[in-house]
């Protein structure tokens, strides 16, 4: 038995909060994360034989404040030596009650500022911290690439000025909005990405999920982080659903929902509900409820598409965007026939023409009108549009049903 | 924190417009100046007047200017005295051009 694993898990779940505090407190990112990562190493050598301290949380929190004075010591070029050291002195040595440091790393890793490549990295390096090489495996990069996608971030938050801190409530919107989408990038990096190491991307799905719930434990009161977190859980319940034993993808109508991990649901259908109790719903809200009509109906055939129309003309209404607008003609078709649908999906061609889904949309609701001729020509557009073997081999098996 | 903060826009000939500009300028500079953000600046005069100079081989080369061609040129420039990022970008915000062209906010490099 790999003997590192629990130790591995327990750090870096106590960690994550004790290198928020300790930025706060020494200013200095870099100097943060080498002093937790020498703590890390300690407690590497020191867990195993004296067991897991009781407060592994004021354990790393006294090591890595004893590691970071050392450090900054050493350090032969810093000028403001002393006065670094007594603020890293003044941090507390017990981490319960600072949670509010995580929310400040979350906001800074997220600023708009940054690019939102360096955003889902930083955030992914520094609130969760996965290893550089395990990001670079992710996102399919060299570790060298995305060592210094981190450094440069990291200077910038540094030399900009930008302030640790949680945004001020005049800022907030748009500053959540920016952390959300950082988080959910991460989520569909790993459930939907289309190429990469399965591992490295389970991962990703795992921690966009992990910060999704410190978001609602810390922000309890806005509903688009309920939102998210249940557009996530919903989502990520279908996982062993959506694939078949040979790896093809099955479509939700045809999913065995035996399969679908019912805690999951649960869980996002509570947020959703407590959602609705703190104020104006959002996108995110709007969505997860979207694929809660799905979670909770027994079979596909019992699914309420007119339910589902309504929250999709609700979205529209809020982005504007003809994604939604496709989704919604794909809803529209189940309720009211695939006429219907195809009357809402054909004005969208001059926005949605190099994008997959519009294409694979048009040929379902071709074929079920029977109009085979014009479905094949979309499977086709569809087939040289798809990017993974799992949508190829799912397009080409209707193409063959349309044309044979 | 030192912002130098660029404004690029385009140039618009329209007099009324123009006169428009100005006003809420002075307004933007009043109350930059009140709130003690606003340290120096200037709008610039059109591209068409830049000069640029090289000094390649000890001798100095003059040509028209401007040294970058862009769609967008640069209409002005301001420096900042604020306390972080956001509080630059609330103001850089503020800027009439903000609404029609775009600001570049760049930390000044603090001489050691």
């Amino acid at each position: 038995m790999d003997e590192t694993q629990p130790i591995d898990e327990v750090f870096r779940r106590e960690s994550g909060q004790v290198l928020a505090t300790l930025i706060r407190f020494c200013g200095d990112f870099d100097l943060a994360e080498d002093a937790v990562q020498d703590t890390f190493l300690l407690a590497l050598e020191r867990w195993p034989g004296e067991g897991v301290p009781p407060n592994p949380g004021a354990w790393i929190t006294t090591a890595a404040k004893r590691r970071a004075i050392d450090r900054i010591r050493r350090e032969v070029r810093r000028v403001d030596k002393e006065a670094m050291v007594s603020r890293v002195r003044e941090m507390p040595d017990d981490p319960i009650g600072l949670e509010d440091d995580q929310l400040r790393l979350i906001f800074t890793c997220c600023h708009p500022a940054l690019t939102l490549e360096a955003r889902v990295a930083l955030t992914l390096r520094t609130v969760c911290g996965l290893a550089t090489g395990d990001l670079a495996r992710a996102f399919m990069t060299s570790e060298a690439t995305m060592a210094q996608r981190l450094v440069r971030a990291k200077r910038k938050i540094q030399v900009a000025g930008i302030a640790y801190r949680v945004p001020a409530p005049d800022r907030m919107g748009d500053r959540l909005a920016a952390v959300l989408a950082v988080v959910y990038l991460m989520f569909n990096e790993g459930y939907t990405a289309s190429a990469g190491d399965t591992l490295a991307r389970d991962s990703l799905t795992a921690e966009a999920m992990r910060v999704g719930e410190l978001l609602c434990r810390l922000m309890p009161g806005e509903p688009e982080v309920l939102g998210l977190q249940a557009l996530m859980l919903l989502n990520h319940s279908r996982r062993d659903a959506r694939v078949d034993a040979s790896g093809a993808m099955v479509l939700m109508s045809d999913q065995d929902r035996r399969l679908w991990d019912r805690p999951e649901i649960e869980r996002g259908l509570a947020l959703l509900r407590q959602g609705t109790r703190t104020g104006s719903v959002g996108q995110y809200w709007l969505q997860a409820a979207i694929v809660a009509e799905h979670a909770h109906s027994p079979t596909a055939e019992a699914t309420d598409w007119h339910r589902i129309c309504r929250l999709y003309d609700l979205l529209f209404d809020l982005t504007r965007s003809p994604v939604v607008q496709l989704n919604r003609s794909i809803a529209v078709s189940m309720a009211d026939g695939p006429a219907a649908g195809l009357q809402l999906l054909e004005p969208l061609a001059a926005h949605l023409d190099g994008y997959l889904y519009f294409h694979s949309a048009a040929a379902d609701m071709h074929r079920r009108l029977g109009a085979n001729a014009a479905a094949a020509q979309a499977y086709r557009r569809a087939l040289a549009l798809a990017t993974n073997d799992v949508q190829r081999a799912a397009l080409d098996s209707r193409l063959h049903e349309v044309t044979t | 924190m030192r912002y130098a903060v660029f404004i690029w826009t385009k140039w618009d000939t329209d007099e009324d417009v123009q006169a428009d500009m100005f006003d809420r300028y002075g307004e933007f500079a009043r109350a930059a100046g009140e709130a003690g953000v606003l340290v120096d600046g200037s709008a610039l005069h059109p591209v068409s007047a830049a000069t640029t100079v090289r000094l390649r081989d000890d001798e100095v080369l003059v040509t028209d200017g401007p040294f970058v061609e862009s769609k967008e040129q640069l209409s002005g420039y301001y420096v900042f005295e604020c306390v972080d990022l956001d509080e630059a970008i609330a103001w850089a915000a503020r800027i009439p051009d903000a609404r029609r062209g775009a600001v570049d906010i760049r930390p000044l490099l603090a001489m050691p």
